[in-house]
């Protein structure tokens, strides 16, 4: 394989996510707006915080994960194998490992001007960025695997409007039950329990709280490592190039 | 692992696939020389794609040895990749891109890729370079489809129904670029419906129904055997059936109708061998009516009609 063709491959692939409109808002537009709203209604208070924006910078760093690496990556993937794209790429040199680790670059690339905008807007609202901010990254690294590998399961086994479909439900779903834009206590006992078994919360409690100096949550890693391994060996399994 | 160059570019071998219960393709066997154009013909559901796409490497056969290049497309796929050019029946192009930025893109997944503007020049997307896919027609997708199969330099092509819903300029332009590639020795492996598409560029055609071989051979060949007992021609419309019928003495067992018919308007068929003394008679009736004859066929049937009356036995 051509180191060529991969930087081209993942040249156009970066070119057709800018180009999709509504991409932009899923992946920056939403993030950015709930970091700022949430931030000035100050609804999120909760103890151990000082700013609501402590609590925020977290969960949108993770809410702009999910919305790269299950929502864009997934809808995308969806339509190329309906338009027979993944099928047409599957008879040229560029092999499907090549395929996958252009899809992960453009991928790391769209978090990576994520997390800037987010830093960035964060520390303009008053957010100190915290020494924690590295092993915050790798934390979000398994997080973009896990989602990247839920997204993927689905553009790999869902018609590509059932798929479209299926990630903007289950990312609104996520969004509500993530401890994202409001605690998770806000939420029904029973609910808590359900959404703490998800990956949406189990990624934005543990980056919060290396981010915090808060009790590491080793219950929530385990089931962010559980995601992280099981999304992509189902997507693996199930996938299907063709429709 | 390399063939020599007298081993045939494509060969196929008791070819055997399966879809669910359906057996596509049923044992079918043919080789493509290099440097040939080759035709593979059939009603749909034949098992042309499939065959083409076992091919291509997109399937495993279920029996039977299929080979490129001396290659096995499932196993050898990384070797033979840079080697062919795929034009699939439909779609495979992203449609978020421009022509030329798709040209670009694949001809980066070769080493020694043609130059995508002269390429894109060449298919007559020029003026289409900076509209994206997706708001090109469908004659233009199909144009574009066949760029990125030619980018890499191919040794050999597989075309699945290339001029399907092309207007009559983009079809001449593709008959022309698939002369060039024989003329520079690439092997090229086609589907289609088209009849005519098959006598003007195939130097062999294989004729396949239900998943068996037919017929194989020249176009030619094909039809040398298949005397036709019928006249056909061509002229203005509405013309008398009953006197053409009447000068080519057809009534003489009383029953002139149905002998002669206008099939379509402005085409005619007269059925009676087309000696050369009923030839001369049609041409006497023409002249005395004063009509100009557009065609005239006799003797010798079509593909066309060689292949309906293939695919009709078969049917049986």
């Amino acid at each position: 394989m051509k180191t060529g063709a991969l930087a081209a491959q993942t040249r156009a692939e970066t070119i057709l996510q800018l180009r999709r409109g509504e991409n932009l808002v899923v992946t920056l537009a939403i993030p950015l707006g709930i970091l700022v709203f949430f931030a000035k209604i100050d609804s999120v208070t909760t103890a151990g915080f000082a700013h609501p924006v402590d609590f925020l910078v977290p969960g949108v760093l993770s809410l702009a994960v999910m919305a790269s690496a299950m929502v864009s990556l997934g809808i995308a993937t969806g339509f190329e194998r309906r338009y027979g794209v993944l099928k047409r790429l599957g008879s040229t040199p560029l092999s499907r490992g090549g395929l996958l680790i252009s899809k992960t670059a453009t991928v790391l690339g769209l978090e990576i001007l994520q997390i800037l905008l987010v830093v960035v807007v964060g520390v303009a609202i008053g957010w100190d960025v915290p020494a924690g901010i590295v092993p915050a990254v790798g934390l979000l690294l398994l997080g973009t695997i896990a989602f990247a590998g839920i997204g993927m399961l689905m553009a790999g086994t869902l018609r590509a409007e059932a798929n479209l479909a299926a990630a903007n439900g289950l990312f609104l779903v996520l969004l509500f039950l993530g401890g994202m834009a409001y605690p998770l206590d806000k939420l029904p006992t029973a609910l808590q329990d359900f959404a703490k078994a998800l990956p949406a919360a189990a990624l934005s409690e543990t980056v919060r709280s290396v981010l915090s100096a808060h009790a590491f949550p080793t219950g929530e890693l385990a089931v962010l490592i559980a995601w992280a391994v099981g999304a992509p060996l189902l997507a693996a399994r199930y996938f299907r190039w063709e429709e | 692992m390399s063939a020599a160059a007298s081993d045939p570019a494509i060969s196929v071998a008791g070819l055997v696939k399966h879809y669910g219960p359906t057996k596509a393709v049923d044992g079918l066997s043919f080789d493509v020389a290099r440097g040939e154009v080759f035709g593979l013909l059939g009603p749909n559901g034949a098992g042309k794609t499939t065959t083409v796409e076992t091919l291509e490497g997109y399937r495993d056969p279920d029996a039977g040895t299929v080979r490129v290049l001396g290659l096995d497309p499932v196993r050898n796929a990384p070797a033979l990749r840079p080697r062919i050019g795929v034009m699939l029946q439909e779609g495979g192009l992203y449609p978020g891109l421009k022509p030329l930025e798709l040209l670009r893109l694949f001809a980066a997944y070769y080493d020694d890729a043609e130059s995508p503007e002269s390429l894109l020049d060449t298919v007559g997307l020029r003026d289409a370079a900076n509209t994206s896919v997706r708001r090109l027609s469908g004659g233009q997708k199909q144009r574009l489809s066949l760029a990125a199969a030619l980018i890499g330099r191919p040794e050999v092509v597989f075309l699945d129904e290339p001029t399907a819903g092309m207007d009559p300029h983009a079809r001449a332009t593709t008959w022309q670029l698939v002369r060039d590639l024989r003329d520079r020795g690439v092997t090229v492996l086609l589907t289609t419906h088209a009849m005519d598409e098959a006598e003007q560029l195939c130097d062999r055609v294989a004729i396949v129904t239900g998943g068996k071989l037919a017929a194989l051979g020249s176009p030619a060949e094909l039809t040398r055997h298949a005397v036709s007992d019928e006249i056909w021609f061509a002229a203005a419309p509405g013309l008398d059936v009953l006197a053409i019928g009447r000068a080519l003495g057809l009534g003489g067992d009383g029953v002139v109708e149905d002998r002669v018919v206008e099939d379509r308007p402005g085409e005619y068929v007269i059925r009676a061998p087309g000696t050369p003394e009923r030839i001369a008679d049609l041409a006497c009736f023409l002249r005395d009516e004063n009509v100009t004859l557009a065609a005239l066929q006799a003797g010798r049937r079509s593909l066309e009609e060689v292949f309906l009356q293939i695919t009709a036995e078969e049917a049986r």
